[in-house]
């Protein structure tokens, strides 16, 4: 190149030239990635990848300090932009980050919740021994806590014979879909996550609906117990109970953690403060919600499947085993992947 | 400038500014709702075989099975096909593909998988299941429920209409995640202009003053006419410039040659004061 011919040319000009050809290349290696075939590149190619970001990046800078040239500026932006998607993308596959929510974050997280998990746990056999005591007084009391649809023939006012058979007939059901909605989003469901979702309001609704949750419990167990049908309904409540408790008993507890950092945020700021809580009570929360399907797995298979009593409760000591191994054995926390 | 607003200011570990654009809350909605289609309407082969085998099975406990199965099946679907999308290089499901979306790390660092399933599962709290409530309490006929769905629909309102009320347009899951979600505009290399222009620098020749009248906003339009080339707008702008710096025609001139010239010459000047420090705002700065 003559010197008048460079003369000619302006710098941005020159600069553009020079580089084009790596911005070019780094264009074609994203191409290829982006229609997800990464694996299609070479070990060489995916550090050459990384290089001509950083190069592009240094372009970009250099470009706008020194360049007027739009079209440059803007590709170069959009390039880069492109190659930082790439270069600090999520390096952690699907599986094995399911895998480590089940075998560290999950249990990590209940534990770092046991203070409020107590809590709420205190809370709810509070409910539960008022609402035992008052029934097992007074009958009427029953009608206050349970309501009459949700009892469904379930009250001070059925005979023995009905009861009994409430614990091992089947239940009616009208249609599918309401099968569907005792399933899941049952009564207990909605609690549970209502008792999480409400704790943005500093965990007094949270207390209110552990609180009434417990109060059905002991006036159910209450209106059984007056019977002589104590031994029974344990078995027929807690065969899945234990797990559907557990859960709303963590839900509770992750709207307890949210409520009371939003009341007391310390020495950070509210927002990242409950931020913070957020992400750890969102955990334990994933975590309820699976265990409200096994309950309700539970519930409709080996309820109506398992009708001996023994073998009722031999199921929920399993469960109550299992849950409690699982989420208070200690283990060590796990480097972050 | 419209555009101007969702521009955001993300830097790079590197320490560069991406001047990143997010995507507004309009393709937000659209890029959901094509998902949405996509995994209904992936799943009606499954929504048929579900309808007809209860239909068909006269078992009650049969019946309760296959709705819970379908259920779980429903909810381990409409997941991973959001998260196992998003974990992919491009990150980002098939509908904020079609729109150019994809979901980023706010921080500008690394989007680690815990935040994609952070995100997610927020989706679930903030929609799927307090809408799961209402629907499946349509069913049952209780009055005492009736609070409930009232909260319900009130709590997945607030979650609906929340990114209009903060102007990162953040879902409660970017929020809580540290995610949101961008444009991710692909361009290409345009022409570089100066280059046809300098070659006509020796026909047309321009004083210190003539390229002085002028800064950098009138180059970017001019670059934009000269792009655009339209026959009429050349003409008109070449003929207010030229009374602008009082230019005499010279021999075989023509619109598109003068304006190419001319902003070669204008482009080379206004870089050369770029790197003494100093950047021409427009015709107006005079500093």
């Amino acid at each position: 190149m003559s010197l008048a011919s460079e003369e000619l040319h302006l710098k941005s000009s020159r600069f553009r030239a020079e580089r084009e050809d790596d911005w070019k290349r780094l264009e074609r290696l994203l191409a290829r990635v982006e229609r997800g075939s990464l694996r299609s590149l070479s070990a060489d190619e995916i550090v050459s990848l990384t290089v001509l970001y950083r190069a592009t990046l240094s372009s970009l800078s250099v470009a706008r300090a020194t360049s007027l040239d739009r079209a440059v500026v803007e590709y170069l932006e959009s390039l880069s932009t492109r190659a930082y998607f790439f270069v600090y993308g999520a390096r952690t596959g699907f599986l094995s980050r399911l895998a480590r929510f089940f075998a560290v974050d999950w249990p990590l997280a209940v534990q770092g919740l046991w203070r409020e998990s107590l809590v709420a746990l205190l809370i709810t056999i509070l409910g539960a021994v008022a609402a035992y005591q008052l029934v097992s007084h007074d009958p009427d009391w029953y009608y206050a806590f349970i309501p009459r649809d949700l009892a469904s023939g379930r009250d001070p006012a059925a005979s023995l014979a009905a009861l009994r058979r409430s614990l091992y007939g089947t239940p009616d059901f009208n249609s599918v879909l309401s099968t569907v909605a005792a399933e899941l989003f049952n009564h207990n469901a909605r609690i549970a996550i209502f008792a999480f979702a409400l704790g943005f309001a500093f965990g007094v609704p949270t207390v209110m609906l552990l609180l009434y949750n417990g109060c059905m419990l002991g006036a159910f167990l209450a209106l059984y117990f007056t019977h002589g049908l104590g031994f029974e309904v344990v078995g027929w409540l807690f065969i899945h109970g234990v797990t559907e408790l557990s859960a709303i008993i963590l839900a509770g507890a992750a709207g307890l953690k949210i409520g009371w950092t939003l009341a007391f945020p310390g020495a950070r700021s509210r927002a990242d403060a409950a931020g913070a809580a957020g992400r750890e009570a969102a955990l334990v929360m994933c975590g309820a919600v699976i265990m409200l399907f096994f309950a309700g797995i539970l519930e409709s298979f080996a309820r109506t499947l398992i009708t001996n009593d023994w073998a009722r409760y031999a199921v929920a000591s399993l469960t109550a085993a299992i849950w409690g191994a699982y989420f208070y054995w200690p283990r060590r926390r796990m480097a972050d992947g | 400038m419209a555009e101007g607003l969702r521009i955001r200011e993300m830097i790079t570990p590197e320490g560069v500014d991406l001047r990143i654009q997010i995507g507004d809350a309009g393709e937000r909605l659209a890029a959901f709702l094509i998902d949405f289609c996509i995994f209904a309407v992936s799943l009606f082969v499954l929504q048929l075989i579900f309808v007809f085998s209860v239909v068909g099975s006269h078992d009650r406990d049969g019946k309760q099975a296959i709705a819970t199965v379908f259920v779980l099946i429903l909810f381990l679907v409409r997941n991973i096909y959001f998260i196992a999308f998003e974990l992919t290089p491009r990150a980002a499901t098939p509908g904020k593909r079609m729109l150019g979306l994809r979901v980023a790390a706010r921080d500008g660092g690394r989007l680690t998988a815990d935040a994609i399933f952070a995100r997610n599962f927020l989706r679930e709290l903030e929609l799927f299941l307090p809408l799961g409530l209402v629907v499946a309490s349509g069913f049952s006929k209780g009055a005492a429920e009736a609070w409930m769905n009232v909260a319900a629909l009130v709590w997945s309102g607030i979650f609906l209409f929340f990114p209009l009320f903060n102007r990162d347009r953040l879902r409660a899951g970017d929020l809580v995640a540290g995610t949101w979600v961008v444009k991710t505009p692909k361009r290409r290399l345009l022409a570089d202009l100066a280059e046809s222009g300098v070659g006509l620098t020796s026909a047309y020749r321009f004083t210190q003053a003539q390229v002085d009248a002028y800064g950098v906003h009138e180059l970017h339009v001019l670059e934009d006419v000269l792009r655009t080339r339209d026959r009429s707008t050349m003409a008109a702008v070449a003929s207010r410039i030229r009374i602008k710096i009082q230019w005499a025609l010279v021999p075989g001139e023509t619109d598109p040659d003068f304006l190419a010239a001319y902003y070669a010459a204008l482009r080379g000047r206004l870089e050369q004061r770029l790197l003494f420090g100093k950047r021409k705002k427009d015709k107006f700065d005079v500093g």
